[in-house]
């Protein structure tokens, strides 16, 4: 159902745009108010988001360990699965952001008669997302030459870097394979996985088949006859850069589909799971280093509680304690 | 708010990677460059109308090649019934002979490097370098 | 219960398939052994808990207060002010299911709500539902749903199906901690008056005794008393035992269970033969004769309560610093919250080994010290004459406890110490150990009777791995630093894995330890013969 309700949505989202700039002729709604305004809602609501956060103290200090604290000089302390400084924290993080660290360690449990149980690598899921992040942000990067004047060097040697084995004209782009091949991945394991279908929600579809939708219209444009005309695409983007926004004449459907379902997504980014890009950063328990007997952690609203002095219990015990022999403040 | 150092600062560096391509843009001042395709032959009528060669002249040409190189076949017939020698060289730039002012316009501002030139000589007055 | 009585093949029959009722209609069923009892009305007031009454989970009415949602929302809105992980965790799972088969009680039971993923979501669907737009505008396709009294049982069942190992969190890409969620659910349940006994009798008995026990002076001291008389009897030896001593160099605090239970007992002869031994001058406390904090399972608030002692008793005392036995979720307490709950401890001094003059750096604002931490570096500068052919009769295992691999990172120095007494150590599979480690699946307050079957079920895991180092091996003891795993673990291996006993290391080391004057050991200090020496020889020089 979460499915199929995903799936209706882009379908819609589809249906929408094709209408609005085919027949009723709305490409200046499509091509500068939507992305002026997901561009807004995205930053303002990103930043909002994580505001938000920051607005709720870290009151404890809990970082989830994975590895050997530092104590002693003569044990091997394990610098980044149990940072003790700032710096070994940054290289957990980084190896987190980059590497999807935790994810690495992914294993898959078997029951198998006996009963025995067996843990058995899973690095499917690391793979898709590495493959599915990093085609990403190549394809973000690539997109560039729409958007700067003259195109950075590094944009032209990403181009040349992705296209390494010359297969086609226009040639196919590295990235442009592996992204679909790491969305349909992500896709069926979701369907194929019990436990995964058990649990998905229309927020854990919706985002994929709008990057499918975003993809298959990039390559309608790159690898098809639908192709768009660069030159005029650049024109729209740069206008939009420069505030001062033209609808060049010849830009056709698809590339309006593409635009408007890149313009939903980066809107719907923060209401939605999306938001592990910025969360990942605010996560206590990978962010603190594991120093909290050296360094005192201090949490803003410690407050005073009700406790039980020794004078207390000293008063309910004194005589036992007499009794049996134990030293008593009062006697 | 709290760590509002921290938070602060990521927030920040994210915005400027993001918006990039605004300052990039404001720095570089050509917001508003336009490429511009010299036509230097106006009285030639191309092979096939303007729109369609400037979104399918790679097309074209990399059928050509093939056709060229791997099955001996020269000779092409355009949509309106007229031959051409099938030659990038011979043909294409008889008339666009500019290719600084006319092929390297909008492969420059689109970041396109066609391999063409790997096997072809360029034509004389090619400028290598940018605009 | 009896008639119903699984055998563990019957047990480990674990389907991991789709229940036919989807996750978001909540459903709950209160099957024997599978939740614990409600708090006792008494001691509920005792800690002066919000609506304490007579209540079980398997009432129909629940007797809530009538504004009991609004409470819960409020209580909600509060802690996602106060916890930034809170709010984050509710808010960046873009549920990968790479937690999903980490978890004990899901490996165990196959009930899907068991999955880390899916027991955040009971919560999370809540917080959509009053706390985002989204959530608010498109109901049910946002994954949102409003709290009602079905929902509020989910909670209580699952919530008290999780014993904030943290193991998931080691996997999470985002590190979103399970234990964090769990911990915010209790408290929202607690605030309309729902807890379970097992956690608020400790909590009343320590917060008036000193110790989840509820053993008073008296008897604390009687039975230090005993096993003083005890390890006589083993070794010969008379120790000294000070309780409540003032001015001692440093005070010594243990779980309960070590001067009350067993197999813990055998470790507190391991301490008291160790302190000896090293001439270390320290103190027991009556008043803060409790290390483990059932606080941490119930409520921020009521962990500082139970906690504030240590701090209290080591001023009135006038020690220098702290030392802490072997224990689990005591030492996530004191290594990741006494400080800042209850600190700074200004009135002690940062700690040095008196024996060996070792600067514990790592604990120089806590003040409070890891005994493995402390005995290691004793063996390590060679302060101990330790004979480990006297446990030759123990094949070991270790069972690396939740939060001492998890919160702390103490995964050498235990090895070193056992590697340094025992001769014969095996480890468990590597998905079972280190950071990785199964929970004994009875901590966070759930080692109840009532709640046996979920216990079998979540200690499956463990059971299973040492099963595999007791078959390969012939491991005959698995050793552990925590009163929770000593207390539970027993019978859990019995069940899965018979001929598999418990210790603790301290144990270990009391068995190797020589002491000046000792008697020449017959058994151990369980009173398990040791093999005569020569033939321990014999049988060294065969292999």
């Amino acid at each position: 159902m979460p499915l199929v309700i995903s799936l209706l949505a882009v379908i819609v989202l589809v249906v929408i745009a094709l209408a609005g700039t085919g027949s009723l002729g709305l490409q200046y709604l499509f091509g500068v108010i939507f992305p002026y305004a997901a561009l807004a809602t995205f930053l303002i609501g990103l930043v909002y988001r994580v505001i938000t956060w920051a607005r709720s103290p870290v009151p404890f200090h809990i970082p989830t360990i994975c590895g050997q604290q530092k104590s002693h000089s003569w044990i091997k302390h394990s610098k980044l699965e149990s940072p003790y400084t700032t710096l070994g924290v940054i290289g957990r993080m980084a190896l987190e952001i980059f590497f999807f660290r935790s994810l690495f360690r992914n294993t898959k449990v078997d029951l198998k008669k006996g009963p025995r149980l067996v843990y058995g690598s899973e690095k499917y899921l690391w793979m898709a997302g590495m493959a599915f992040h990093y085609s990403f942000l190549i394809i973000l990067l690539r997109h560039l030459r729409f958007f700067a004047e003259p195109v950075p060097f590094f944009v032209t040697a990403l181009q040349t870097l992705d296209g390494f084995f010359q297969i086609w004209l226009p040639i196919i782009y590295i990235t442009d394979g592996l992204i679909l091949a790491a969305l349909l991945f992500l896709l069926f394991r979701r369907l194929y996985d019990v436990k995964l279908r058990y649990l998905s929600m229309a927020g854990d579809y919706f985002p994929l088949f709008l990057l499918l939708g975003i993809a298959i219209t990039g390559y309608l444009m790159r690898y098809t006859t639908a192709k768009a005309d660069l030159v005029e695409v650049k024109e729209l983007a740069m206008g939009l850069l420069s505030f001062r926004p033209v609808i060049p004449a010849g830009l056709d459907s698809v590339f309006y589909l593409h635009i408007f379902l890149v313009s939903v997504l980066i809107a719907y980014f923060p209401f939605s799971k999306l938001l592990h890009m910025a969360g990942v950063f605010m996560s206590p328990t990978r962010n603190l280093a594991n120093n909290s007997r050296a360094k005192r952690h201090i949490n803003p609203w410690n407050y005073d509680v009700k406790v039980h002095t020794y004078e207390e219990y000293e008063d309910e015990f004194r005589d036992v304690m007499k009794a049996a022999g134990m030293p008593v403040e009062k006697e | 708010m709290y760590d509002a150092g921290k938070v602060i600062t990521g927030i920040v560096i994210f915005l400027v990677l993001i918006t990039f391509p605004f300052w990039f843009n404001v720095a570089s001042g050509n917001a508003t460059y336009k490429p511009d395709p010299k036509i230097i032959t106006p009285n030639e009528q191309c092979m096939a109308d303007g729109e369609y060669m400037k979104r399918n002249h790679m097309d074209m040409l990399d059928e050509w090649r093939d056709l060229v190189v791997r099955e001996g076949q020269r000779t092409f017939v355009a949509p309106d019934g007229k031959t051409y020698e099938m030659s990038l060289s011979n043909t294409c730039m008889k008339c666009h002979s500019n290719k600084a002012d006319f092929c390297d316009q909008c492969h420059n501002y689109m970041a396109v490097y066609p391999y063409c030139w790997d096997c072809h000589i360029e034509p004389q007055e090619t400028t290598y370098g940018y605009k | 219960m009896a008639e119903e009585k699984k055998t563990p093949e019957q047990l480990a029959q674990v389907q991991y398939t789709r229940p036919g009722y989807k996750w978001m209609d909540p459903k709950v069923e209160f099957k024997k052994g599978s939740y614990n009892y409600g708090a006792v009305k008494e001691n509920a007031e005792y800690m002066s808990l919000p609506y304490p009454r007579k209540w079980q989970p398997f009432d129909a009415d629940w007797n809530l207060p009538d504004n009991w949602q609004e409470i819960i929302f409020e209580g909600m809105r509060e802690r996602l002010d106060r916890f930034r992980s809170f709010r984050v965790f509710m808010d960046i799972c873009v549920r990968c299911g790479a937690c999903a088969d980490k978890c004990h009680y899901y490996i165990g039971s196959g009930d899907p709500k068991n999955m880390p993923v899916l027991r955040a979501e009971l919560l999370r669907s809540v917080y959509r539902n009053n706390f985002t737009a989204f959530g608010k505008v498109l109901g049910k396709i946002a994954g949102s749903r409003p709290l009602t009294i079905d929902v509020l049982k989910e909670w209580f069942f699952y919530f008290y199906q999780c014993t904030e190992c943290r193991r998931c969190s080691v996997f999470c890409p985002y590190g979103i901690d399970t234990a964090e969620i769990t911990m915010m659910a209790r408290e929202l349940l607690n605030l309309v008056g729902i807890n379970i006994d097992w956690i608020v009798t400790p909590l009343a008995n320590c917060f008036r005794t000193g110790n989840h026990l509820g053993i008073q002076p008296h008897g604390f001291k009687d039975s230090i008393d005993f096993a003083v008389d005890e390890l006589e009897e083993l070794t010969g030896v008379r120790v000294e035992a000070p309780i409540n001593k003032k001015g001692a160099e440093i005070l010594f605090v243990a779980p309960s269970a070590d001067y009350f239970a067993s197999p813990h007992y055998y470790t507190l002869l391991g301490y008291l033969a160790l302190f000896h031994e090293i001439g270390l001058d320290y103190t027991w406390s009556s008043y803060a004769s409790e290390g483990g904090n059932f606080g941490l399972f119930h409520s921020a608030e009521a962990m500082k309560r139970l906690n504030s002692k240590i701090y209290m008793e080591s001023k009135r005392l006038g020690v220098k610093w702290i030392l802490g036995g072997e224990c689990g979720h005591m030492w996530r307490v004191l290594h990741q919250y006494m400080d800042t709950i209850n600190g700074p401890a200004n009135h002690l001094e940062e700690p040095v080994s008196p024996i060996t003059g070792t600067r514990f750096d790592n604990a120089k604002s806590t003040k409070m010290v890891h005994i493995m931490e402390f005995t290691s570096d004793l063996i390590k500068n060679n302060k101990l004459k330790l004979d480990p052919s006297r446990n030759d009769h123990w094949n070991v295992t270790f069972h690396d406890s939740c939060n001492p691999a998890r919160a702390m990172g103490l995964l050498e120095e235990p090895r070193y110490v056992i590697k340094n007494v025992c001769n014969h150590f095996h480890e468990m599979p590597e998905n079972t150990i280190r950071e990785q480690t199964f929970c004994c699946g009875s901590g966070a307050g759930l080692g109840t009777d009532e709640n046996l079957e979920m216990r079998l079920r979540g200690g499956f895991p463990r059971a299973n791995a040492c099963k595999y180092v007791h078959d390969r091996f012939g491991v005959n003891i698995l050793l552990c630093i925590c009163a929770i795993d000593k207390a539970t673990l027993p019978p859990l291996l019995e069940y899965w894995v018979p001929g598999v006993e418990v210790g603790g290391i301290h144990e270990m080391i009391g068995n190797a330890l020589i002491m000046k004057g000792e008697n020449e050991r017959a058994t151990d200090l369980r009173g398990t013969p040791i093999k005569e020496v020569a033939e321990g020889k014999e049988v060294t020089e065969d292999v």
